[in-house]
């Protein structure tokens, strides 16, 4: 069945028909919407052509990864991610508020196609209006030969990388685990699992409906379809977005009210991405295969706008304070090594030694040396730091900062 | 056959017993963690992997057919 003017080919897809009032669509508006679920048949090749990759941050190829659960003897079982630990993050919560029987669908598919009948969609102690609509969501639904489980984990930063993830749902800490194997092997109770993030699951019941030529109506080839994104800082209207891939990140911005007085950098990829010099930044297209040449990456699409007024050195130093913390506590050089980061950042920003040698040595040391990529994601982060803060550098160990403290504080508490 | 050399960081308690054992291979972090040379063992250093995969108090220290 050909959908309503929702789902033509421009934009919204993900969000599309979302109420003004706030409030979730329920099953008969989203059938209204979008059609009743459509068949199976045929979802990995659809999902494969479709060139759909991961919106959990690693970008990983959907298709592929459906395929490897696929190709597993044990009857598999789908885990849908929409446990959201970044701070600056808030899409998925969002997705799944507004919008939870897409995702639904994309679940419920991706278990038919799969053979699995136990679906969890997880969700942290965190979430609170999308925990409800979930709930109520899953009540509507008649999925026959489907068990759902709405799971709620404990909240974290790392918490909804995949092993971490099947180990809280397994009721064991949310910690990362050493792979191979990974959950598509051997996950939940040792069932092949298809961990998948949420906003990934509402395009697989795109795809599912409409197509991979649809699909690949927006974005690029090898980076297609549409995204959410989350805008913060100094925007007038923070919040969650849905843009093309490949759309400049000025346009992101200008459909977030534009940047409020003077920017004075720019935050591509969440606690885990780059920060950006504001001007340069603005004229890059939202694509990973583009902003890789500036060393940045889209992660799971959080955009902060910072502020002139606010001190990028400042924040820095509390984002890496926030991430050593919330280390698993599992392997040495992310203990440690973060832990030493965190403490050089605050050193330099307070004025009180040039720390960069020791960063920069502890930088080389402990990329890759982690279970999981907790420890590279913040090598990344400081790194962009000293670059694009270098000025501000000079400036603190003169004693002096271009902002005015206490202005602006990067959140490090999930909204 | 290669083989290369790769650590569990999570059970790894840094020791550095196969930094001591293999340093062709193996030299140890900021904090006497092992940082692991991705190349593949050559024939005269694998008896020495092997020591030191023995030696790992807590097995984390692995060899890995290539």
């Amino acid at each position: 069945m050909r959908a309503a003017a929702a789902t033509e080919f421009g934009l919204p897809r993900l969000l599309a028909g979302v109420r003004r009032d706030g409030l979730p669509l329920n099953l008969g508006m989203h059938h209204r919407l979008h059609g009743p679920l459509p068949s199976a048949r045929g979802l990995i090749e659809l999902v494969t052509a479709s060139g759909l990759r991961g919106r959990g941050g690693a970008g990983f190829p959907a298709g592929k990864k459906l395929a490897a659960v696929a190709s597993a003897r044990k009857r598999p079982v789908v885990v849908a991610n929409g446990a959201e630990g970044e701070p600056v993050s808030s899409k998925d919560k969002r997705l799944l508020h507004r919008a939870p029987h897409l995702v639904l669908d994309g679940a419920a598919l991706a278990a038919a196609a799969l053979g699995a009948r136990d679906v969890f969609v997880a969700l942290d102690s965190t979430a609170g209006e999308e925990l409800g609509a979930v709930g109520n969501a899953l009540e509507e639904r008649r999925d026959r030969g489907l068990r759902w489980h709405l799971s709620v984990v404990p909240p974290g930063f790392v918490t909804g990388e995949e092993t971490a993830l099947v180990a809280a749902l397994e009721g064991r800490e949310a910690k990362p685990a050493f792979t191979p194997p990974r959950p598509f092997e051997r996950g939940l109770r040792g069932a092949p699992t298809l961990v998948q993030n949420v906003e990934t699951l509402a395009d697989v019941a795109l795809v599912a409906r409409h197509g991979p030529e649809w699909f690949r109506a927006l974005g690029t080839h090898d980076e297609p379809g549409s995204a959410l994104f989350t805008v913060s800082g100094a925007v007038g209207r923070p919040g969650v977005y849905e843009a093309a891939l490949g759309t400049p990140l000025q346009a992101l911005i200008a459909q977030a009210g534009g940047v409020r007085g003077v920017p004075g950098a720019c935050l591509v990829g969440g606690f885990f991405g780059s920060w950006l010099e504001p001007f340069a930044a603005q004229s890059l297209r939202l694509l990973d295969a583009e902003l890789g040449r500036e060393g940045a990456a889209l992660g799971a699409g959080a955009i902060v706008v910072l502020p002139a007024a606010a001190c990028g050195l400042d924040q820095t130093a509390r984002v890496v304070r926030y991430l050593a913390d919330e280390s698993a506590g599992q392997c040495g050089p992310c203990v440690h090594g973060l832990a030493a980061l965190a403490g050089a950042v605050e050193t330099v920003a307070a004025g009180r030694a040039d720390s960069r040698p020791a960063a920069l040595r502890w930088l080389r040391q402990i990329r890759g040396r982690g279970a999981c990529r907790h420890p590279d994601g913040v090598v990344r982060f400081v790194e962009s730091s000293l670059d694009v803060f270098a000025s501000e550098i000079e400036l603190h160990l003169q004693g002096r900062c271009s902002g005015r403290r206490g202005e602006f504080l990067l959140t490090t508490r999930r909204a | 056959m290669k083989r290369t050399v790769r650590v569990n960081p999570i059970a790894c308690n840094g020791s550095g017993l196969c930094a001591e054992l293999l340093p062709e291979r193996v030299t140890l972090d900021d904090w006497g963690y092992p940082i692991i040379d991705p190349r593949p063992l050559t024939p005269d250093l694998e008896e020495h992997a092997e020591r030191a995969a023995a030696a790992c108090p807590t097995l984390a220290f692995l060899l890995r057919d290539k």
